[in-house]
């Protein structure tokens, strides 16, 4: 039982992670029809630089993880909302110039953080509750996977709670469904693509003070591996979907968690099992729209 | 052929040419939309009137002059053109099935003082079901939303995409009149299949055939005219167009 609890709270927290990927990945492709693989960066970016600013303040306090996050928060934002203004909005309805677009990107960036961070992992200090556990129904939880399920709750209500009682909300769940008919009300849909992926960015910068926190290091790669998973998350969730993105994480997840555990370290390999028969039996996803 | 209008045109459209994924579909058209009341714009199935809609609009690459109350439109972003006052009511609805009917009209109201009284009072069912997703309605029901997006505001032309198609009859009266009131103070470019409700609400008619302007000219003649029916529209009477 413990350990059933064990796996199935570890999986909620490492959803928590991919849903905050995920969840701008999503509502990106959902609004613009573009898949951002430059995604990743914005999590590595913001991972690197709210723990740079987080260690100088008060490194391994809450009052340095919550800086981190802030400052984290904030260049996922400004980073993505830069990315679609500079770059992405001269390739609207151009897809494969956006796909090179964002993998060069993304490579280029990985290139980039190794530069300036180097190649290796750098271990990062957290405030000593974080590196703890908690006895929840006799499974010793690490209290980190607490701060994970916490944010991504918040940040999920946080996000409907925009969608749905903001006018910028209103465009963006009409722009989901139909975009042209947005512009043909008289409302530049353009602002509401920046404005997405500010939020998308601000999400995945969350998303990488929250990993450094989880996996315990910042590294040049953190965003490239997240961002597979929160792929695989946003197409079983059904692309442009929130709330599928945020079912399909958990799912995901604990489904990993518990191959990982019974079959022998497989989880990975299920995952991608679990893609594949999604794709052939619902292939939009659980919550996707029927094109 | 060609009359010209009576009053200074609020839309002019010199050598539009609009191309979906680089397929001409409306070639080297030109014609005028009066000031006041409704201008039929008719054809064949398939001859680009709606193609001609969305040029007009800018949601398909085009070339060509337009002007709207003389101001220039031509180079201008669909949003643009739609914020300098005008509505589109387009083909198949178009209404956001996600969004109750009161978002879809919310997320249409462009001026500081929309016109809700008056959506209201023209179609009281949408108020009845304003917190109702917009997907779940009829097709009537989702025209009369579609319709409600354009007169909530106040517009200097209304272009109006097949309104009554694959509606009811008792419905397709409703948008007729509604369309009737809106006309008294707004001009309306109508594209419409159904020659009875062209006869009682359209002044004006332009006809296209392979994507050209072949008639230009009062509504009336047109409709009078038998052969030319036949000939333009491939109909023998005030029936369906073909």
């Amino acid at each position: 039982m413990d350990t059933v609890v064990l796996l199935l709270v570890t999986g909620l927290g490492l959803g928590a992670l991919y849903f905050l990927v995920a969840s701008g990945l999503s509502l990106i492709y959902g609004l613009m029809g573009v898949l951002n693989f430059a995604h990743g960066s914005f999590l590595t970016i913001s991972a690197f630089l709210g723990w740079e600013v987080g260690r100088r303040v008060s490194d391994g306090t809450w009052l340095g993880l919550g800086l981190s996050a802030l400052v984290g928060v904030a260049v996922g934002a400004i980073v993505a909302a830069a990315t679609e203004f500079l770059i992405i909005r001269r390739l609207y309805e151009r897809h494969i110039e956006q796909a090179l677009v964002t993998v060069g990107l993304s490579l280029a960036s990985v290139a980039l953080f190794e530069g300036i961070w180097g190649t290796d992992p750098i271990y990062t200090e957290r405030p000593d509750w974080l590196t703890e556990t908690t006895t929840v129904l006799g499974a010793r939880i690490p209290n980190d996977r607490f701060l994970l399920i916490a944010c991504a709750v918040l940040v999920l209500g946080g996000i409907v709670l925009f969608l749905h009682r903001t006018r910028y909300g209103l465009i963006i769940r009409a722009g989901v469904e139909n975009r042209h008919m947005v512009t043909a009300l008289g409302i530049d849909v353009r602002r509401a693509f920046t404005l997405v992926f500010a939020i998308g960015g601000a999400a995945a910068g969350l998303g990488g003070v929250l990993a450094s926190v989880y996996y315990g290091y910042v590294s040049a790669h953190l965003g490239s591996v997240l961002l597979i998973f929160a792929f695989i998350v946003t197409v079983i969730g059904g692309l442009g979907s929130l709330t599928g993105a945020a079912i399909a994480s958990v799912l995901v997840a604990v489904l990993q968690q518990f191959a990982n555990f019974y079959l022998a370290g497989t989880g990975d390999f299920v995952v991608v099992v679990a893609l594949a028969a999604v794709l052939l039996v619902r292939p939009r996803g659980l919550l996707g729209r029927t094109t | 052929m060609s009359e010209s209008s009576p009053a200074q045109p609020i839309l002019t459209v010199r050598g539009l040419t609009g191309r979906i994924a680089g397929q001409l579909v409306v070639e080297d058209v030109s014609f005028d939309v009066a000031a006041t009341g409704v201008t039929a714009l008719l054809g064949r199935n398939g001859v680009g009137k709606t193609s001609t809609i969305r040029s007009i609009l800018g949601l398909i690459d085009r070339t060509g002059e337009m002007s709207l109350a003389g101001t220039r439109i031509d180079r201008l972003p669909t949003h643009r053109i739609v914020q300098l006052g005008v509505g589109y009511v387009p083909e198949d609805r178009e209404v956001f099935g996600g969004l109750t009917v009161a978002e879809n009209l919310r997320l249409a109201e462009r001026d500081r003082s929309p016109r809700r009284d008056e959506v209201r009072r023209l179609f009281p069912d949408l108020h009845d079901r304003r917190d109702q997703r917009a997907g779940t309605l009829s097709g009537g029901q989702q025209q009369m939303v579609s319709l409600g997006r354009a007169l909530v505001n106040e517009n200097r032309l209304l272009l109006v995409d097949e309104p009554t198609k694959g509606l009811a009859p008792k419905i397709v009266d409703e948008v007729a009149v509604a369309l009737a009131e809106a006309a008294k103070t707004v001009p309306i470019l109508l594209v419409e299949q159904n020659l009875a409700v062209i006869r009682a609400l359209a002044h004006r008619a332009v006809v296209l055939s392979g994507g050209r302007v072949v008639y230009d000219g009062e509504a009336s003649d047109l409709l009078d005219d038998e052969a030319m029916l036949r000939r333009h529209l491939g109909v023998h009477d005030a029936g369906e167009a073909a």
